[in-house]
């Protein structure tokens, strides 16, 4: 997918080529009618489903914690650790985010508030809420500006120079979704930028970076630590160790592509930074529908996935509650039909599938992937080790060459298009 | 420090020092938490925790008035009669805090209760009059107020309207503990001499009009009732006529700021001493824009369709922001008093001293909706 502005150039769909500038403020009003209605009713059982929820993770991790001081006997292990990973899966997500974007400030109680929540995960509550609510929510998907797009190590968009350095971002993708919580924290300390503009004796990021340690030291030594020794009596010291380990991991992972399913499936849109210049909130509204992808499918599904599975719904409404997500569904895809618009929504699997096949095709020079078959593959490596291997000049031409074979198959494929065009 | 004390001292030191490194390990065993997080799921009313209490009962006492019997936290310390305590409540979801008389003295059985009548548009009073159910937790603050019985005065009047009879009630059941055999008459409460003076809109609306009236019938105060209905609004200057000895008692009144102020000016016209306790002070009625001051004594004036983030930005003061359309909730700062507006929706928050407690808004959707003084 390219930047939408530049779509037309390029001869793809410009999705809102379609809406005028009326059509566009009526879809703010409309949006924002949906959320009023949410909140006039909003009260008592929304206030019970969070303390309820609260209360369930709390007693489960209790549980699971109690367990795994058994945990050399293996059915132990396994049923501390189950629990142990869902407990932290449901703090994170379904908790803690949504604590921490204000979604239940409104209650007023101290304990269950964005300013003073905090959670399992590496990265302390305070700059995760800078970087995630104030810089993705509200740059979503601009290239250049919403870091969350690759997290600054990916390619993430046509429109983005191929290097070789790209070769590598499935694996980098990969070791990042298994060390999720620190990616995250490095992240948000915006620790790459940081260091390449050796800025690393800044006082404030120093005072950050501090913060960031102390927090990964308080977590360590709870789950690799304080636990194991616990365990110690019945011989579980390594047992616990390797229980909390697996349940971070796991934690990682699922968090991690949860995340990705939200921006990178293809369908998404991303945009330029110039477009956002005097953007509306109709405008606003409308790169948050297009710039955000739901997955289809249970209810516990939505739970574990701190309902980021109503990835597009929470992108409109990041601070309604997020037990009502599901039920303003119905009517921001009827919105989305509406006005023509495509509702990027797709069961797990495909849709952790599409976002894996994007890093992968972008790792990959532009129409390297589409353009390859079995039969050609010999010269289409032989193209791609040119062009990881030789210089930019080399590269450029290569590029065209595979441009125009891009052109050349689909006109192959859909004569009656192009000679329409044409 | 003598000899004989070191030994238990260096043991009670040993054990403290023992606590102090058990908690320590349970906080690095439950960090981000803390234990209390985990132990509040089993025993919220145990000694350490946040003070709480759970409702027991709640008993009628007229169609709009309702007296609400809480078990304490283990660490309630306890009130004297005439004070008031601060109930946080969650109603809709929202936690609400209103302060409310105690209305019995200290009782055999460690609970406490409030009487609270439902006033109209009242969120808290309809709540708990008429929705609350027993079992309910709610938190607490300890026992607050100086409206309490001097023990140097013997010969009382007391001036009440509508709810502010609840303190009184709480003094008075106090003194004269109510039986099954009748009013019991304690050594410390003989040779009071008491006079009672109600004010209510009409008898059955009048709570706890029953005690008084039983009381008054013991022989153990005066009471004399004036209600709307029967006796027309009372002028406070009748009070003389009402009460002809007045000038020889001590007068406490509790009641609406009206009463209040009209009783505050006859006895100070007429030289006397008068104790007051006041609730429901002064609501914020929201208006269009305000003053707003921040912690260093800045005082602004904001219309009723800026965002408080620019004004205060305008006028150069440090504030926290961030995506300045009410989504990051990067920008909010306590509010210690006064009215905001959210301009998506015109929703009001408003906080009243005493009440409400203070409230963290968003400044970068809200105006100021009357004067707001800000923590900041």
């Amino acid at each position: 997918m390219t930047t939408i502005q530049k779509k037309p150039a390029t001869g793809e769909r410009n999705p809102i080529a379609h809406l005028t500038e009326a059509d566009i403020e009526a879809i703010g009003v409309e949006l924002d009618a949906i959320r009023q209605s949410v909140l006039d009713d909003r009260g008592a059982s929304d206030a019970a489903y969070i303390r309820r929820l609260i209360a369930t993770q709390r007693h489960l991790e209790l549980g699971s914690r109690v367990v795994l001081l058994f945990s050399a006997f293996p059915p132990a292990w396994v049923l501390g650790t189950t629990g142990l990973s869902i407990a932290k899966i449901l703090d994170n997500m379904e908790i803690g985010h949504n604590i921490l974007h204000g979604q239940w400030d409104w209650m007023r109680d101290p304990k269950i508030h964005s300013s003073t929540w905090e959670w399992d995960n590496a990265t302390p509550a305070a700059q995760w809420k800078h970087s995630h609510n104030e810089v993705h929510h509200t740059y979503t998907n601009v290239v250049g500006k919403d870091n969350d797009l690759g997290y600054g190590i990916m390619r993430v968009d046509e429109e983005q120079r191929w290097h070789p350095f790209h070769l590598g971002q499935p694996l980098w993708n990969f070791i990042n979704a298994c060390l999720f919580e620190y990616g995250i924290a490095a992240y948000d300390l915006d620790l790459g930028a940081t260091i390449k503009k050796k800025q690393h004796q800044d006082p404030a990021f120093r005072a950050q970076a501090g913060q960031v340690l102390r927090k990964i030291r308080k977590q360590a030594t709870k789950d690799y630590l304080v636990h194991p020794l616990l365990s110690l009596p019945t011989g579980s010291f390594l047992p616990t160790l390797a229980a909390n380990a697996t349940a971070n991991v796991v934690r990682n992972l699922w968090s991690h592509s949860i995340i990705m399913c939200g921006h990178f499936p293809e369908g998404v849109e991303t945009f330029e930074k110039r477009s956002i210049e005097g953007e509306t909130k109709g405008d606003w509204y409308v790169r948050q529908m297009l710039g955000s992808a739901n997955i289809s499918g249970s209810k516990f599904l939505h739970l574990m996935s701190g309902n980021l599975s109503h990835q597009i719904e929470h992108h409109l409404f990041p601070d309604l509650p997020s037990n009502r997500y599901a039920e303003v569904a119905p009517k921001v895809q009827a919105l989305f039909e509406k006005y023509d618009l495509a509702y990027c929504a797709r069961p797990l699997v495909p849709q952790v599938y599409s976002a894996w096949h994007k890093v992968v095709r972008l790792s990959l020079p532009n129409d390297w992937l589409a353009t390859t078959t079995p039969k050609n593959l010999p010269s289409q490596l032989k193209t791609l080790y040119a062009m990881a291997t030789k210089g930019p000049k080399v590269r450029r031409a290569a590029q065209a060459r595979l441009t125009q074979l891009a052109r050349r198959q689909a006109a192959a494929s859909a004569p009656t298009e192009v000679s329409a065009a044409a | 420090m003598t000899t004989t004390v070191e030994p238990s001292a260096a043991a009670a030191h040993r054990g403290g020092r023992l606590r102090d490194r058990a908690m320590r390990v349970a906080e690095a065993a439950t960090t981000p938490l803390v234990p209390a997080d985990f132990l509040d799921l089993f025993a919220p009313l145990r000694s350490g925790a946040e003070l709480r209490g759970r409702i027991e009962e709640i008993h009628p006492e007229t169609a709009d008035a309702a007296t609400v019997v809480i078990r304490p936290g283990a660490d309630w310390a306890g009130h004297v009669p005439g004070q008031y305590v601060r109930i946080g409540i969650d109603v809709d979801g929202v936690r609400q805090w209103r302060a409310y008389s105690l209305t019995h003295g200290p009782r055999a059985d460690g609970r406490i209760s409030i009487t609270v009548k439902a006033v109209p548009d009242g969120v808290v009073s309809n709540h708990i009059v008429h929705q609350a159910r027993p079992g309910t937790l709610v938190h607490l603050t300890q026992a607050e107020g100086e409206f309490v019985l001097a023990t140097d005065h013997d010969r009382l009047l007391f001036v009440t309207a509508g709810s502010g009879i609840t303190p009184v009630i709480g003094m008075l059941r106090n003194l004269f503990p109510s039986t099954d055999d009748g009013v019991l008459r304690l050594p410390r409460s003989a040779g009071l001499d008491i006079v009672v003076v109600h004010v209510a809109p009409s008898h059955p609306h009048s709570i706890f009009i029953r005690d008084l009236e039983a009381l008054d019938a013991a022989g153990v105060i005066t009471l004399i009732a004036r209600y709307d209905d029967e006796h027309g609004v009372l002028d406070i200057n009748d009070i003389d006529h009402l009460v002809p000895d007045l000038a020889s008692r001590r007068t406490f009144a509790c009641g609406p700021a009206g009463l209040l102020d009209a009783l505050a000016a006859h006895h100070d016209a007429a030289g006397l001493e008068l104790v007051v306790e006041q609730f429901r002070a002064s609501r914020v009625e929201p208006g269009e824009g305000g003053t707003v001051t921040f912690a260093d004594g800045r005082t602004l004036e904001a219309d009723g369709a800026t965002p408080i983030l620019d004004v205060a930005e305008s006028a150069d003061v440090l504030m926290p922001s961030g995506c300045r359309m009410g989504i990051c909730m990067g920008c909010v700062i306590p509010l210690k008093e006064g009215a905001v507006r959210d301009l998506r929706n015109g929703a009001i928050t408003s906080v009243v001293p005493g009440e409400t407690g203070v409230l963290k808004v968003q400044t970068c959707i809200n105006a100021a909706a009357g004067d707001c003084h800000f923590d900041h």
